[in-house]
C-alpha cells in the first residue's frame, strides 16, 4: 500500500468507527445531523471536491458527482423526514460513501497490484551494462554504451545489449524472450541477445547495436504499446458507459418525479415523494458502471502480459480479440510446419559427376539466402570462389541462371526448363527437385529435401481441438513433397508450386469478410502475407526485424505449439470479458429493477456496486495464468 | 518529436480525462496515455518548447484530474 492507500484505509476505519459509537449515542435532533456530517465530511470529501470539479468542467455525468448527489440527498431526505418527525436515516448516506470509497480503495490496490504483477512478469528491462575502463569494471547506463564497445556480463546478470561473444562460453537462459525453458549454450563468435541472462560463465561481448535497436528494447516497446490498440469490446464498453450512465441518471428523475406525480393527479393517493425520491437515489449508486471500465481493459492486458510471459508477443488487445475468432489458419510450410534446414539428398540422372553438379549449383546459387541455396553450400563444403561467377539472374519462385567458367547454368524448377526449352527429367522422390542444365543441355537434377518439426502434428491436432474449422497449407514446393508433408499432418487443404505473389492471393481468396484468416509464416518471404492475412503470425521472431515489424502476433521461438497456446489465451481472454461484461451488466439491470420497485435499498445498491466490481477484477486476473502450462 | 513520460494515475477513466485535457494543450500534436504502463506518450507540435508545453499539460491534467502526476 501507498502513502495515499494507506490515508484512505485510515478515513475509511476512523468513519467505521463514527458509524458504530454514533449508533449507540442518544443523539437528538440538529445534534444528531451534526454529528453524522463529520463522519461524511471525513469519508466523502474528495468525493464532493471531485463532483464541483466536474461541474466545472462540465462534466455532468461523473461517477463521483454522482455519489455526491445521491449521497447528499439521502442526507437532505433525513433531516426532511426528521423534521417533519419520523426518524431520519443519515447512516445509509455515510455507509453508503463509506462502501464506495472502501470499493475505490480495493480497486485501486487490486490495479495497482495486478500491474505490476504483469509487467514484472514482462520485465526484461535491463538495469545497467559493464564496461571495462582501465582495468576496472564500471557499472553504466545501456543506453550510453556505444556499438562496437566490449561490455562484461557476469554470470546471473542480464545480458543489457545484441551483440558477440568475444570471450567465454557459458549457458544462457532465453526463458524470458521465448518462454523455452531449456538452457542455450553459447561459444565465443555466437551472436547473443539482449534480455538474456548468463547461468554460468564470464562472457565479453562485442556490442553490435545500441540500445534503442536492440532486441530487448523492441520486444517492451512493443508489449508496452500493446494495450494502446483499443478492442472492439474495450470501445463497446466506453460507448456503453457514455450512453447508459445518462439513460440512468434520466430515468432516476423520472422515478422521482413522475409516479408522485401520477398519484397525485389520478388517484388522488398521498404523493409519498420522499419514497419516490429515495428510490431515485438508489439508482444513481447503482448507475456507476466501474466494473465494466476498469475489469475489460484488465483482462486484456493480462491476456497480453500472460501471452508474452509464454514467449508470445500481440501487438495490440484488437489483435488478441481477432485471434480468438479465427476460424482459418493458413500455414507457409518452410520454416513454419517444416524446420527449413534442408540436405541436400540425393542426384539422379546426372550426366557428368555428381560433386560437380552440385558445384555448380552452389555456385549459382551463391548470391541468394534463401535456405536451399544454403543447404547446396553445405553440401559443396569448400569456399565459394566468386571470381568464377558472373551475370548471376535471379529469377524468384523459379531459380537462377549464372555464367560459371564460360559455362551457361540454369538451376530451378522445370517450369524455368520449359522456359529455355529444355525437356527435365522429371523425379519420382519428395522434395524440393533443382534441375540443372549445362549450356542449355539438361545435366541431371538436385533432390533437397526438408525435415518436419516434431511439434507440428501435435499443434495441427491441438488446433482441431479448439475449434479452427480449415487448416491449409500455402508451400513453392512441388505438389509432391506437399501432399506428402499436408497428409502426414493433418492438414485439410493444401497448395503447391506457389509464387510469392499467388500466396498473397490465395489468402486473399480465402479472406471473404465473415471468415477470420490467420497465416503463419517464418517471416523471411512471406511479409506480404502476413501482413494481408486478418491475423499475421510470425514465428521465431528474435532477430528477424521483418517479422517483428509485418505481424500482429510474433512467436519469440519456432515452436508450432505456441500458436494453439496463443489462441487457448485469446479464447479464455474473451471469454472472460464476456463474462464480466454479461455478469456486470446483468446484476446492475436486477438492481435497477429491485431499485425501483423499491425491494432494492441504497445498501444492496453499493453492495451491488463494489461487489461486482471485485469480482470483474479477480476475474479478469484468471487470464494471465493461461499461457505456458499446456 | 515524440518522448515519453511516467505518470501516475488512479483509475483507467481518470488516464482518459488526462489524455483528452493533454491533447487540448498547445503545442501538442498527439497524446496517448497508457494507463496499464503508468505512461505518457507525448507528440510535440514542430518547435514546440517542450518543457513548457508539458507543464501546460500538467497544469491542464491537474484541472481534470486532482490527484494526478506527470514526473517531467
Amino acid at each position: 500500500m501507498n502513502a495515499k492507500q494507506k490515508k484512505m484505509l485510515i478515513r475509511i476505519i476512523v468513519t467505521a468507527i463514527l458509524l458504530i459509537v454514533f449508533n449507540f449515542l442518544p443523539l437528538q435532533g440538529v445534534y444528531r445531523f451534526l454529528a453524522y456530517v463529520i463522519p461524511y465530511w471525513i469519508i466523502g470529501n474528495d468525493i464532493i471536491k471531485k463532483a464541483i470539479n466536474g461541474i466545472k468542467n462540465l462534466r455532468p455525468f461523473d461517477e463521483s458527482l454522482l455519489m455526491a448527489v445521491a449521497t447528499s440527498s439521502a442526507i437532505a431526505l433525513a433531516l426532511y423526514q426528521q423534521a417533519h418527525g419520523q426518524a431520519g436515516d443519515y447512516t445509509e448516506a455515510v455507509a453508503v460513501m463509506l462502501f464506495y470509497q472502501v470499493g475505490e480503495l480495493f480497486q485501486n490496490i487490486a490495479v495497482g497490484k495486478s500491474r505490476k504483477n504483469i509487467t514484472k512478469l514482462m520485465d526484461i528491462r535491463p538495469d545497467y551494462a559493464n564496461i571495462e575502463k582501465d582495468g576496472k569494471n564500471e557499472k553504466v547506463n545501456p543506453e550510453q554504451v556505444e556499438i562496437g564497445s566490449i561490455i562484461i556480463v557476469a554470470p546471473g546478470e542480464r545480458v543489457p545489449l545484441d551483440g558477440i561473444i568475444e570471450e567465454g562460453n557459458s549457458s544462457l537462459n532465453i526463458a524470458a524472450l521465448t518462454g523455452e525453458s531449456v538452457p542455450k549454450s553459447v561459444k565465443a563468435g555466437d551472436e547473443i541477445i539482449s534480455g538474456s541472462i548468463n547461468l554460468r560463465g564470464l562472457l565479453k561481448i562485442k556490442t553490435t547495436k545500441n540500445f534503442e535497436s536492440s532486441t530487448v528494447s523492441k520486444i517492451l516497446e512493443l508489449v508496452e504499446n500493446a494495450s494502446s490498440r483499443k478492442s472492439k469490446s474495450e470501445s463497446f464498453i466506453s460507448r456503453f458507459a457514455k450512453i447508459y450512465t445518462p439513460v440512468v441518471v434520466i430515468s432516476a428523475f423520472v422515478l422521482a418525479v413522475f409516479p408522485p406525480l401520477f398519484r397525485i393527479i389520478f388517484t388522488s393517493s398521498p404523493a409519498l415523494w420522499s419514497e419516490w425520491i429515495y428510490r431515485a437515489l438508489t439508482f444513481l449508486v447503482i448507475s456507476c458502471p466501474c466494473a465494466l471500465v476498469i475489469s475489460i481493459p484488465l483482462s486484456f492486458f493480462a491476456g497480453i502480459g500472460g501471452a508474452s510471459h509464454a514467449g508470445i508477443l500481440i501487438k495490440g488487445s484488437n489483435y488478441l480479440e481477432t485471434l480468438s475468432k479465427v476460424k482459418t489458419i493458413v500455414f507457409d510450410k518452410t520454416g513454419t510446419l517444416t524446420e527449413g534446414v534442408f540436405k541436400v539428398n540425393a542426384v539422379h540422372h546426372n550426366k557428368i559427376n555428381e560433386e560437380q553438379i552440385i558445384e555448380y549449383t552452389a555456385l549459382a546459387e551463391s548470391a541468394s539466402t534463401h535456405p536451399i541455396a544454403l543447404s547446396l553450400k553445405n553440401a559443396y563444403k569448400k569456399e565459394i570462389d566468386r571470381t568464377r561467377i558472373s551475370n548471376i539472374q535471379e529469377l524468384s519462385g523459379y531459380g537462377v541462371i549464372a555464367k560459371i567458367d564460360d559455362l551457361q547454368i540454369i538451376a530451378g524448377s522445370e517450369k524455368l526448363m520449359e522456359k529455355y526449352g529444355i525437356e527435365p527429367i522429371k523425379c519420382r522422390s519428395c522434395g524440393t527437385i533443382i534441375h540443372v542444365a549445362i549450356n542449355g543441355e539438361y545435366a541431371g537434377h538436385i533432390v533437397i529435401s526438408d525435415v518436419i518439426k516434431k511439434n507440428s502434428a501435435e499443434a495441427l491436432h491441438r488446433l482441431k481441438k479448439l475449434d479452427i474449422k480449415n487448416t491449409i497449407m500455402l508451400t513453392g514446393d512441388m505438389e509432391k513433397s506437399a501432399q506428402k508433408t499436408a497428409e502426414s499432418l493433418g492438414i485439410d487443404r493444401y497448395y503447391s508450386e506457389l509464387l510469392p505473389d499467388d500466396k498473397v492471393r490465395k489468402v486473399e481468396e480465402l479472406i471473404d469478410g465473415k471468415n477470420i484468416v490467420a497465416f503463419v509464416g517464418d517471416g523471411i518471404n512471406d511479409a506480404p502475407v502476413i501482413s494481408r492475412a486478418d491475423i499475421g503470425i510470425a514465428m521465431g521472431g528474435i532477430g528477424t526485424d521483418a517479422a517483428i515489424e509485418a505481424a500482429d502476433i510474433v512467436l519469440m521461438d519456432d515452436d508450432p505449439l505456441k500458436i494453439s497456446t496463443a489462441i487457448k489465451i485469446s479464447k479464455k481472454c474473451l471469454k472472460i470479458v464476456r463474462q464480466n461484461i454479461i455478469f456486470a451488466i446483468g446484476i446492475k439491470l436486477v438492481c435497477l429493477v429491485l431499485g425501483a420497485v423499491g425491494i432494492a435499498n441504497m445498501w444492496l445498491a453499493v453492495f451491488a456496486d463494489v461487489g461486482v466490481m471485485i469480482i470483474c477484477i479477480l476475474n479478469s486476473l484468471r487470464t494471465l495464468f493461461t499461457g505456458g502450462k499446456d | 518529436m515524440k518522448k515519453s513520460y511516467k505518470i501516475e494515475v488512479d483509475c483507467a477513466n481518470c488516464a482518459n480525462l488526462m489524455e483528452e485535457a493533454a491533447r487540448k494543450t498547445q503545442g501538442i500534436q498527439n497524446v496517448c496515455v497508457n494507463f496499464m504502463m503508468q505512461k505518457m506518450e507525448v507528440e510535440f507540435c514542430e518547435n514546440a518548447d517542450e518543457k513548457n508545453v508539458m507543464k501546460e499539460v500538467l497544469k491542464n491534467c491537474k484541472k481534470v484530474e486532482e490527484d494526478c502526476e506527470i514526473f517531467l
